[in-house]
């Protein structure tokens, strides 16, 4: 029985969430004494205003798109993988061991590893928690967050230890072989004749991403697996009875979202920072579960939802420079007043729209 | 009476231990109310954190840190209710809820401390009656003298500061209203099987109003100890996922509260070893790395939860919205 129409349950209900969310922000910052139209002007021209506004934005949102793909597939499977960011943290350990192992001469040489040695170790990180839920009925949120503390803890050992530069008093590795650089926004478009900001981190994983949307999309709509997945996600008795496998569906869906979450670090350790340091990710882990309920855990949206961040990041950093009583924690307040009303709230929101909608309905039919 | 070096080390690791613990006492208990009438609460974090802002600056303004306790009480309290208005009365995902208010927390507290204050998101520094003392129990110093024991109760367990002995007889009281009264009953049947409690004409939703709601008052309790007890004032992110380990702890303790009690204490042993001694050196073979022991919570949290030492069961309607008709 379909309560809603597609569009409205598609677009409507998220669209009216977000306008609570904003409003809701907005009496926030009326509430520190500054004017909401002019927090919005500053942000949006913060994040689009210039290429280089408009290259953090993009940077941030690649971030976004691994992350909130990774906590959409585990969506998909009724999982909710808390985890990215210990996932996210630990892979940028595996592309930190790839590209020290060897003077890498390309990067396009270099990449294809790097994205092999974040995607196992991000999948490693998931892995456990992973076999946990499905063998031993482990409640998978508790154990991905505790896995979070268990990351930092990791890195902290490892960036403090065996996997210190010498040369700086900083916890962080050695410098990447110049040979790894990934090219930048600046440097790919250059020679088309197109100028984009030098300072701007975006780099050729915000192609990586929209390929790993493309990818999840055919791999959930498209293929067998991916049917097994959201058989499992509606229905885990029924998906039993037609013979998939629990322990299977938990096993790969997590892997395959703790790999897309240690894609993070491609676009941060080896993209922006070239070297490791220790809290690279933050925060980006819990952004995707923003992104993933923003964007109805389906690859197109995500990337919108993705972009949204992106420019509500950026704009954050801006409102600091123009406006004194708001600092860059605004974006912490959005972020969670959205996940709130799309995530938490949307009943209170669906409910009246669907009496609303059958009210009309009704009256439809009466009237033939 | 002079004591030997490792005497006084292991007093002072003890101390720390009991202030430490504090904290995940209050945290603890709040989330076994919450979660024993069967709604997860992974928001014990934000609660904290926003009541640890708000009592530092309302003791700030007042100058009374016993009103600026009731201040972060308030608003830890509000932040429950919207967990129980999401959770019980839109029936939505409690654990996307309590992410949600651990973010709200993290944010407002630097807006608000930042426009109020520009230090940062630091309130102003907590001194004289806007901050708490410690008491000294009597004839701490009249028993001083008796070995062993007496430096114990001198040092260890007298002189702290009041909400610390207000959260060791929470312990005991909570096990009480939850094991010996009739409330108690209802409160552990409501996260069982809420269906059995409808049917016996008690209101399921009355009754996990009232358990998210003591929640808060604790939560509130556990900040407004850590911006006016342990510390001096409010810094950004000061809960430093206290509210986490408090879960992990009561997981651990399998939902019980005089094993949440022990529990807590092992983890804020392992917190006061962490500070007290950084790397720990095993008869010159090697090292325990400081990350190690501060790691060990979690750990040994998974450990229980994939149930290879004894199995923690949650409470089972726990996480699921109550539907009266079906």
């Amino acid at each position: 029985m379909e309560r809603l129409p597609r569009w409205a349950d598609v677009f409507l209900v998220p669209f009216i969430n977000l306008l609570l969310a904003f409003f809701v922000s907005g009496l926030v910052v009326l509430a520190v004494g500054e004017d909401p139209v002019k927090a919005v002007w500053v942000m949006l021209k913060g994040s689009l205003g210039s290429t280089a506004g408009l290259g953090y934005t993009l940077y941030y949102a690649t971030n976004y798109i691994f992350t909130g793909l990774a906590v959409a597939i585990a969506f998909h499977a009724r999982l909710f993988n808390i985890g990215g960011e210990g996932q996210a943290a630990i892979a940028g350990v595996g592309v930190a061991l790839v590209l020290l192992a060897a003077n890498w001469p390309h990067w396009m040489l270099a990449l294809p590893f790097a994205i092999i040695g974040a995607g196992a170790f991000g999948a490693m990180w998931a892995a456990i928690p992973a076999y946990l839920q499905a063998r031993r009925g482990s409640h998978i949120v508790i154990t991905t967050i505790m896995f979070n503390f268990i990351a930092a803890a990791v890195m902290g050992f490892l960036l403090n230890g065996w996997l210190k530069s010498p040369r700086t008093q900083n916890a962080e590795s050695l410098p990447f072989p110049p040979g790894a650089h990934l090219p930048t926004a600046h440097e790919l478009l250059a020679p088309l004749g197109i100028g984009f900001s030098k300072s701007a981190p975006l780099n050729i994983s915000f192609l990586l991403a929209l390929l790993c949307a493309w990818l999840v999309f055919l791999l959930l709509w498209r293929t067998r697996l991916g049917y097994a997945i959201r058989a499992f996600g509606q229905s885990e008795s029924a998906a039993r009875y037609a013979g998939i496998s629990a322990v299977r569906i938990i096993m790969i869906t997590m892997l395959i979202s703790g790999a897309l979450a240690g894609m993070l670090s491609i676009n941060v350790v080896m993209g922006e920072q070239g070297r490791l340091i220790k809290e690279f990710v933050e925060g980006a882990g819990f952004v995707g579960i923003a992104v993933a309920l923003m964007g109805r855990s389906h690859p197109f949206g995500i990337v919108l939802a993705a972009i949204l961040f992106g420019m509500l990041t950026q704009g954050g950093f801006e409102l600091l420079w123009e406006m004194p009583n708001l600092s860059k924690e605004m974006v912490l307040v959005i972020q969670a007043l959205i996940i709130l009303f799309t995530g938490a709230l949307d009943n209170m929101v669906r409910a009246p729209l669907e009496r609303l909608f059958l009210y009309f309905n009704r009256r439809k039919e009466g009237a033939v | 009476m002079e004591h030997s070096q490792n005497f006084v080390l292991f007093l002072v690791t003890l101390n720390q231990m009991i202030t430490v613990s504090v904290v995940l006492i209050f945290a603890g208990l709040a989330g076994l109310f919450s979660e024993r009438s069967g709604i997860f609460d992974i928001g014990l974090e934000g609660k904290m954190l926003i009541s640890a802002f708000f009592a530092a600056a309302v003791s700030f303004a007042t100058g009374n840190v016993w009103i600026g306790v009731l201040g972060g009480i308030a608003a830890s309290m509000v932040f429950a209710l919207i967990h129980g208005i999401t959770s019980i009365t839109f029936r939505g995902n409690q654990l996307i809820s309590g992410v949600a208010l651990n973010f709200l927390a993290s944010g407002l507290t630097v807006v608000l401390g930042n426009a109020w204050y520009r230090k940062g998101g630091q309130t102003p520094t907590l001194s004289g009656d806007a901050r708490f003392s410690e008491i000294t129990l009597p004839f701490a110093d009249a028993l001083r003298d008796v070995p062993f024991l007496g430096p114990i109760y001198a040092e260890v367990i007298s002189g702290h500061k009041p909400l610390v002995y207000v959260a060791f007889a929470l312990v005991p009281l909570s096990w009480w209203l939850l094991y010996r009264t009739r409330f108690g009953l209802r409160l552990r049947a409501v996260g069982e099987n809420p269906a059995s409690v409808d049917t016996a004409g008690i209101s399921v939703i009355r009754l996990r109003f009232v358990a998210v709601l003591i929640a808060g008052v604790l939560c509130g309790l556990a900040g407004a100890y850590l911006s006016t007890s342990q510390g001096a004032a409010f810094g950004r992110e000061m809960t430093a996922g206290r509210g986490f380990i408090a879960l992990a702890a009561l997981i651990f303790a399998k939902w019980r509260p005089w094993y949440l009690l022990m529990a807590t204490l092992l983890f804020g042993l392992l917190e006061a070893i962490s500070n007290l001694f950084p790397n720990i050196d095993v008869f010159g073979l090697f090292t325990i790395p400081v990350q190690f022991t501060q790691a060990l919570p979690y750990i040994l949290t998974v450990v229980i939860l994939a149930g290879f030492v004894g199995k923690a069961i949650p409470p089972r309607a726990g996480g699921e919205p109550y539907v009266k008709e079906r």
